[in-house]
């Protein structure tokens, strides 16, 4: 049962005046403009054990993702193809506010919007990840680490996950008759990659609308609406989070701006990672 | 994988002969169940969905109340019977994600801060499942706290958006979910044309995102006529039993 959050540390009404003061100035406490991200590094093949990964650190928000590729039987309704999976643990080490156990309703969240995003525009071509159809198949493990929260983690794990995969190289795969043996000394090729997504969190709090938000931020933002967007400018998935509202016009905005912040994601990601590799 | 059926005909129109921009038949009632405080059942098309308000009312364990209003707590549940396959009743990924997103559609309507350490409880259940459960869903709890007195700003109401062989159209169901290009959940505030849900689960161009979020918008407010229509009609009948 979903439940109004009662974890959270009470925020004086005085830190919210403080915030949407400097906000009509056009700064942040942080002194960033309102539509700034924060330092971005990716860090690539941070777990050389897994088949692919990156840390990936936005501001003081560290999130670790590792790829695994393992064999498995596919769905029934789609026997020609492999699987993937998305999960995000929210490990007590990253925030005072998440505590051991399993996955809560907000690390479920973030893991469906990735698996959406990827899914819904295929970045991976699951139809090549079949070894013998209707039989085997690769499952492909994305696995989202929070290590350190200081807000945005949507934004920062979908740039995790995205490197990964990119990075990612499948295992040699032995078929011998009916079984398929994975040689994981060998790596083969990389992923069937096809596409490229990466997410923008608009924050709304008051009149203002800011992107990148630390988790000071998060507590007095009114809603927040993550926009997944395509390497060519498409909308590949959406998500309106937290306990406000927003107009059509901001929705609008919110949209616009992500659209036109994406391409810097999409170029720090083409650094890391160029897509003529 | 089952071959694609034709989605929208040489007539454009749809399967099940609508028109793009045409909900399916709405049916409302409001006042249901005698134990809860609030309750509603909504049907879009074949999608039958029931909700219930059980609150304001005491927060056990105390320690999770909230001092300057109420917490709201949501459940997103699916029958077994509800889909084609027997579902497991065991809550999934899918509808812990949901109840929170439904909740939060709730949030900014309800006036938690009167009622300070109680909880108010919206169970939702799909009794049948046929596309837009969660739209269903929230359109049938906003009228289940409104049934339990419970002051509100505005009603919430809600209908599923999508992209099906390249139409824009209104109150996706079941089989253009599966078959279509993208399905758009979207619920409002409708006096305040606020949006208070919105995921999009596929691929738009902006442009076409626009049209979609319009469409929404405009099938909402009949379906919030709707809505009010439902809560007049119980009270009228109240009104004549006296």
């Amino acid at each position: 049962m979903s439940m109004t959050p009662s974890n959270l540390p009470i925020i004086p009404k005085i830190k919210r005046e403080t915030l949407l003061t400097l906000l009509s100035r056009n700064t942040r406490i942080d002194g960033r403009k309102l539509h700034d991200f924060r330092p971005i590094r990716i860090e690539l093949n941070y777990i050389p054990k897994a088949e692919g990964s990156a840390l990936v650190k936005l501001g003081n928000t560290i999130v670790l993702a590792g790829i695994k590729c393992e064999i498995g039987t596919p769905f029934p309704d789609t026997p020609n193809e492999g699987v993937l999976t998305v999960h995000a643990e929210f490990v007590p080490l990253a925030s005072p506010t998440f505590e051991p156990g399993p996955p809560d309703e907000n690390a479920i969240e973030l893991a469906r919007v990735i698996d959406r995003s990827l899914r819904e525009l295929k970045v991976i071509d699951l139809s090549k990840l079949a070894i013998i159809p209707g039989k085997k198949v690769w499952i492909i493990w994305v696995d989202i680490y929070i290590l350190n929260h200081d807000g945005n983690l949507i934004d920062a794990s979908m740039l995790a996950s995205m490197a990964a995969l990119l990075e990612a190289k499948k295992p040699k795969a032995v078929v011998e008759g009916e079984e398929v043996k994975i040689i994981r000394e060998e790596r083969e090729e990389p992923l069937p990659i096809t596409n490229r997504v990466v997410s923008v969190s608009v924050g709304k709090i008051g009149e203002f609308m800011v992107i990148d938000p630390t988790a000071e931020e998060e507590q007095v933002l009114d809603v927040k609406l993550v926009i997944s967007v395509s390497k060519d400018g498409k909308i590949s998935g959406m998500q309106l989070t937290g306990m406000g509202s927003l107009s059509i016009d901001e929705v609008h905005k919110a949209v616009e701006l992500a659209l036109n912040k994406a391409t810097e994601l999409h170029k720090i990601l083409e650094e890391a990672i160029p897509s003529s590799k | 994988m089952s071959e694609k059926p034709k989605l929208i005909d040489e007539n454009g129109l749809r399967h099940d002969g609508r028109k793009p921009d045409q909900l399916r038949p709405i049916r409302i009632e409001v006042g249901v169940l005698s134990n809860a405080n609030g309750s509603a059942i909504v049907e879009y098309g074949n999608t039958k969905v029931i909700a219930a308000v059980y609150g304001p009312r005491e927060l056990h364990p105390r320690h999770l109340a909230l001092p300057d209003r109420a917490v709201i707590r949501c459940r997103y549940h699916m029958a077994p019977f509800s889909t084609e396959e027997r579902k497991s009743p065991a809550p999934s990924r899918r509808e812990i994600e949901l109840s929170k997103v439904i909740r939060e559609a709730l949030e900014p309507v309800i006036f938690t801060e009167l009622y300070p350490r109680a909880t108010i409880d919206i169970f939702i259940e799909v009794l049948q499942a046929d596309g837009g459960t969660r739209t269903a869903g929230v359109t049938a709890a906003a009228l289940a706290v409104a049934d339990a007195g419970i002051p509100m700003r505005d009603l919430v109401a809600a209908v599923a958006v999508g992209k099906v062989e390249g139409v824009i159209v209104l109150d996706v169901d079941e089989l253009e979910d599966k078959y279509g290009e993208a399905d758009m959940p979207v619920a409002m505030m409708p006096a305040f044309n606020e949006v208070t849900l919105l995921q999009l689960n596929g691929v738009l161009t902006p442009t076409e995102f626009k049209k979609a979020l319009e469409l929404a918008a405009e099938g909402i407010q009949e379906i919030y006529k709707l809505q009010r229509e439902a809560l007049r009609k119980k009270y009228i009948e109240v009104g004549v039993e006296e």
